[in-house]
């Protein structure tokens, strides 16, 4: 029995992205769906305008049959679906019980949390959530807070869960009682769909693969007809781009990790056992999909987290323990991939050309800055790497995406840096602006320096670097060097990408 | 020191701490709903001159703690509304209230500047009280009923916070107002309910001071009780109870700087009760980061649904 | 088809938020009617007292200034402080440490008599700055908020002062009102002309401004004192020390707000007296001159002429027409109030968008 049905759902977003394309599918009731896909492919905004957070621009959604229009999460819920995001929306100071009754009219006034305790407790033994639910959140991992939420959904009584790359924050061991939850819903009749980038989770858990591309659905079919090697052709199929040959590297080391552990935001390890070089002239392109620990990478390079194990050089000194300033201080460029800690929005865009610079001559005078020396080389920096609107005074917020990208590249890229790490640059930007970001890149390359672009493009990454390493889950899964990228290439990247060994 | 005089300590204590413990437990609930109110002492203000005014106009002093509890309550909405609706930053909101609170109260009141009351709240009788045993009348015998009340007020109060649904939702829009929406909890409408809570709460301390504890009127004569009421929200990890023994610490404090004056120059003693708050946030400060139970992680943020940030 | 839609603005214009400032004063103004009505006073001649005596005269506008100096002085200060953001609440009692000590200067210190304004100025500010590290310290090291901490200090100085003139400092045959000795000459600043205006503090206090404006804009130490204030984490980035800057933000501050409790004593009163009359709260006004001028020192000349033209008109109210002087205070909130307010319409505009497009 067909539980919902996509037909020719689009949405289109300002700017002329189309982020869904008249996307048509079937989910079948009691059964476990996938959606696979890379970045950008569509995947989330489909399952927003699922569960009421987005409206479509053209198309409708079937439920059991009947046209159902969804306007809000609260009318989702009442139609029977929830959702399991990837930012989790619970009270960390509150009990597992608390979150899971939160907002319920239908609980008792009088310790509203006593009777629910022993429903949750039943839901978790059915299901195999296997949480107390007098713990506080602030004491649950990443899995278990999930299972809370989880919790939440079926505590509500849905009968369509839609789970947002769930296994992203999960130990090999949570992933299996996870799926053992799904097969547990599955056979109580309810629906799970599942986005996912990872191949094998798809082969191992889906009844069912919707494979998107760009917006548009590549094809519906069942894991069992096909191959991780044919799904990952089906997500990143296209021809490649013309490549640029490989630059004459030097043999000189610019950055080596050794073995480098490190822990990530949420108490988890992000980084684990990684090595990794940077020779001079090369630019090293970092894949995986968002989330495998490539931010957490850029920050123990830069200083801005600490290094639990392992070490880190800068062309042999050791750089492992050094503050943010210092390392910048021996030649390491910086494009962070949260815009706003590289710049700072209310000041224009010749005192962010000086953030880095201000406290050395020429531009330091002791107690002042020389300002005149400043606007002299805002006006420089402006023209040469052709900052538009060419205003020196303008507060850089008010810049496009690609002309704030170029103010940060023009000030890191100006200092002649040994290492450029370039996190996600051309991320948001139009076709014009990333083609100057990538000049830039070359360009610093060229003059010697070795940079480390990450990266969730995988094109980007193919037409840029001499070398690609692939992370996922916090390792190098995968290190490959070539003078010319071939299909073949792409396709294993995409599957060492999706975690599957090549 | 003898041992009537300790419990004189006590017992002053009770009256001092009520206005304090008053106004602590209205800003502790503003507070777990995610309002940051530094405006109490403007509520306290206004509510103290109005329960004078109406207690002398009407020589009811009941009638005037009503009217104390009025002029606070109508008072915060004007905090609620800049800080919910217009979401303006809650710390300037607050102190232009109390610096607009402090000169209403100061200007209006003029015209019974140093009157006092003929009547004012009356402690239980005293042969109500001589049933109990002697250390227990000691403590109690000018007990009166807010002073009751606010007792019983700490103690439902904090039952309403921590075990009923309400009071649950309640502290879940101070934790995470977006999960809290997402819910289908009416956030905008707890944080209203919460402040206007708060500044009744706040009125009635004012009028408490005015009404009962002195019953007098003069400018100023909440002497930044407000902002130990503030002090005391932190200190008190937001929990109505321990409002409760902190509040009645701190009129111990104040009585024995009053009963120190023998010995130590008075207004030394005086300034005791306001670095006793600095030094107890510097404790409050490491034990809340360690013990990660602390301030409601949404106070003071103007919530607007789609920012999750 | 055309529509007007509201956006957010990304660049309020500087004539939108004059605009709005206006609009605050005349909407405080107007409500502040009704308390001239509670004295039965029509708020016209209310407002006509009020101007005249705040600007109506030669003395009237040589009274305005001399309230203007103390805010001066301390908005600039509280200018760099909101910069930073930092919270110092606790200029008022900042302002007394500084009167405290000029006092002691004055009447215990032994000083000969041609270092003794210069040592009242010197020990003055840093008796404020001090006073302003204690909160300054308890936020770098203890997280303790400086709302609170600096607050509570302002009442722990006023009991301090009131201790000091009742008790160890009480003046030689004072009975009633107690206060100080009067200082010796050497401690007594020049005023212009007739007026009360100490010429000395004024033109230190438009220095103080001009050279906070150039500070924050040209120094190396003024930019990164901006960086810490716009995005804390960008400093983290760079390396900029957001402790020191606290440091250094309640320390001009601090320090700026107790040079102008020096100039109070050995300007207008030339001796030590109560609290609340060497300072007219001037520390918490001061908050709102840093305020509207939004944190420029440059501005926070128009902005301190413009509140204390406020408070000598309220001293008139109360002259002539037996207004209390709080007045002043309903005001002063009234105007915070309303700032804060009406903000939020400075973060939009209209905009007529022919085609449903996107205007950015």
């Amino acid at each position: 029995m067909i539980e919902i049905a996509f037909r020719s759902i689009t949405k289109r977003f300002p700017s002329h992205i189309v982020a869904n394309d008249r996307v048509s599918f079937e989910v079948e009731k009691g059964t476990v769906h996938a959606l696979l896909g890379e970045n950008g492919a569509g995947k989330s905004t489909l399952m927003n305008i699922l569960y009421g957070l987005l409206q479509p621009d053209e198309g409708e959604i079937f439920l059991r049959g009947k046209p159902q229009k969804i306007s809000s999460p609260k009318e989702a819920i009442a139609l029977g679906i929830g959702m399991v995001h990837q930012h989790f929306r619970l009270i960390n100071t509150h009990t597992v019980c608390e979150n899971v009754i939160l907002g319920l009219r239908s609980v008792p006034f009088f310790f509203p949390a006593k009777k629910a305790q022993l429903e949750v407790r039943a839901l978790s033994e059915k299901y195999g959530l296997r949480v107390d639910p007098k713990t506080r959140i602030w004491q649950l991992s990443a899995g278990e807070k999930q299972k809370v939420e989880i919790l939440k959904a079926l505590y509500r009584k849905v009968e369509i869960l839609i789970l947002d790359e769930p296994t992203a924050v999960l130990t090999p061991q949570e992933v299996e009682e996870l799926f053992r939850t799904l097969k547990v819903m599955k056979k109580e009749g309810k629906t799970c769909i599942f986005i996912t980038h990872k191949l094998n989770e798809v082969m191992a858990i889906a009844d069912r693969v919707t494979v998107m591309r760009q917006g548009k659905v590549v094809n519906t079919l069942s894991p069992s007809s096909t191959s991780p090697e044919e799904l990952a052709r089906m997500m990143v199929d296209k021809p490649v781009l013309s490549v640029t040959p490989k630059k004459n590297v030097s043999s000189r080391v610019v950055l080596e990790l050794q073995d480098v552990w490190a822990i990530g935001d949420k108490d988890l390890p992000a980084l684990l056992d990684v090595t990794l070089t940077v020779r001079a002239g090369e630019i090293v392109g970092v894949a995986g999909v968002a989330g495998n620990g490539q931010r957490e990478l850029a920050e123990v390079i830069v200083g801005l987290r600490k290094v639990k194990r392992g070490r880190i050089f800068l062309e042999g000194t050791d750089i492992t323990a050094l503050s943010p300033r210092e390392i910048a201080a021996l030649g390491v460029a910086y494009v962070p991939e949260e815009r706003n800690i590289g710049l700072i929005g209310e000041m224009s865009i010749a005192e962010n050309l000086l953030l880095r610079e201000y406290a050395e001559p020429p531009f330091s005078q002791g107690f002042w800055v020389n300002w005149n020396k400043a606007e002299a080389y805002s006006e420089r920096l402006i023209s040469h790497y052709q900052i538009h609107p060419p205003l020196m005074e303008m507060p850089v917020r008010l810049l496009s995406g690609g002309n704030r990208q170029r103010v940060i590249l023009a000030r890191e890229l100006e200092r002649k840096p040994k290492l450029v790490i370039a996190a996600n640059p051309t991320a948001g930007l139009d076709v014009q602006g990333v083609e100057a970001i990538h000049e830039l890149l070359v360009k610093a390359q060229e003059d010697g320096a070795g940079v480390l672009l990450i990266s969730g493009d995988l094109d980007e990454l193919l037409k840029l670097s001499n070398r690609i390493v692939v992370f996922f889950r916090g390792e190098v899964v995968g290190n490959l060097e070539k003078e010319r990228w071939t299909e073949e290439d792409r396709r294993n990247i995409g599957l060492m990408m999706g975690g599957v060994r090549v | 020191m003898n041992i009537e005089a300790i419990l004189g300590v006590f017992n002053r204590a009770l009256a001092y701490g009520t206005p304090l413990l008053l106004a602590t437990l209205g800003e502790i609930y503003a507070e777990r709903a995610g309002i940051l109110n530094l405006g109490v002492e403007g509520m306290m203000m206004v509510g103290a001159l109005s329960g004078f005014v109406v207690t002398y106009a009407t020589a009811n002093p009941w009638m005037g703690v009503l009217a104390g509890a009025l002029a606070g309550g109508i008072f915060s909405l004007i905090h609620a509304f800049s800080s919910i609706t217009l979401r303006a930053n809650q710390t300037v909101s607050g102190l232009a209230l109390t610096l607009l609170g402090t000169g209403i109260a100061g200007t209006l009141g003029r015209s019974w500047e140093g009157k006092t009351l003929v009547v004012s709240i009356q402690p239980f009788s005293k042969t109500f009280f001589a049933k109990f045993p002697p250390l227990m009348s000691m403590i109690f015998k000018d007990t009166d009923a807010l002073i009751l009340g606010s007792i019983f007020a700490a103690v439902f109060l904090w039952f309403f916070l921590f075990k009923t649904r309400p009071g649950l939702f309640l502290r879940s829009c101070g934790e995470n107002p977006s999960a809290s929406d997402t819910l289908g909890v009416n956030v905008w409408r707890v944080r209203y309910l919460a402040t206007f809570f708060g500044g009744i709460m706040a009125g009635i301390g004012g009028a408490y001071i005015s009404v009962a504890y002195r019953p007098a009127w003069s400018s100023g004569m909440t002497q930044g009780m407000g902002w130990l009421a503030v002090a005391l929200t932190i200190f008190s990890f937001w929990n109505p109870l321990f409002a409760l023994v902190g509040a009645y610490l701190f009129g111990a404090l104040f009585h024995l700087a009053f009963r120190l004056q023998v010995f130590i120059a008075p207004e030394i003693l005086n300034s005791l009760p306001y670095l006793f708050p600095v030094v107890a946030l510097v404790f409050v400060s490491r034990l809340a980061f360690r013990k990660k139970i602390g301030v409601p992680e949404a106070l003071g943020k103007p919530y607007r649904r789609g920012e999750t940030e | 088809m055309g529509k007007f839609r509201i956006e957010l603005s990304l660049q309020p214009k500087t004539t939108s938020i004059f605009f709005l400032s206006l609009v605050s004063i005349v909407l405080a103004f107007l409500c502040s009617s009704l308390i001239f009505w509670f004295y039965r006073v029509s708020p016209w001649e209310a407002y006509t007292v009020f101007f005249r005596g705040a600007f109506g005269s030669w003395y009237a506008l040589s009274e305005t200034f001399k309230r203007m100096i103390p805010l001066l002085l301390v908005g600039v200060g509280l200018s760099l402080s909101f910069r930073a953001q930092v919270l110092n609440i606790g200029a008022e009692g900042q302002i007394l440490l500084g009167a405290i000590a000029a006092s002691w200067v004055a009447l215990f210190s032994g000083v000969p008599p041609f270092l003794m304004l210069p040592a009242m100025f010197i020990l003055g500010f840093l008796a404020g700055a001090g006073w302003a590290l204690v909160p300054a310290v308890l936020k770098v090291r203890f997280a303790v908020n400086e709302v609170l901490s600096s607050l509570m200090l302002n009442y722990v100085a006023f009991n301090v002062v009131l201790y000091l003139i009742g008790g160890p400092w009480k003046g030689k045959g004072v009975r009633g009102f107690t206060y100080t000795d009067t200082f010796p000459e050497a401690g007594w600043l020049g005023t212009i002309g007739g007026t009360r205006v100490p010429y000395f503090t004024l033109i230190v206090g438009l220095l103080v401004a001009v050279m906070g404006y150039f500070f924050l804009k040209k120094a190396t130490l003024g930019f990164e004192l901006r960086i810490v204030g716009s995005s804390p984490k960008t400093a983290q980035l760079l390396g900029v020390s957001e402790g020191r800057i606290t440091l250094l933000v309640m320390f001009l501050s601090g320090g700026l707000a107790g040079f102008a409790g020096v100039g109070e004593v050995a300007g207008i009163h030339h001796l030590l007296r109560h609290p609340s009359h060497i300072s007219l709260g001037y520390g918490y006004t001061g908050i709102i001159v840093a305020w509207l001028a939004r944190a420029n020192p440059l501005a926070t000349i128009v902005t301190a002429f413009l509140f204390g033209a406020l408070i000598s008109g309220g001293d008139a109210l109360k002259v002539s027409l037996g207004i209390p002087f709080q007045v002043v205070s309903v005001l002063n909130g009234l105007i915070l109030l309303f700032l804060i307010s009406t903000e939020i319409l400075s973060r939009y505009r209209i905009v007529w968008s022919s085609s449903g497009g996107v205007e950015n």
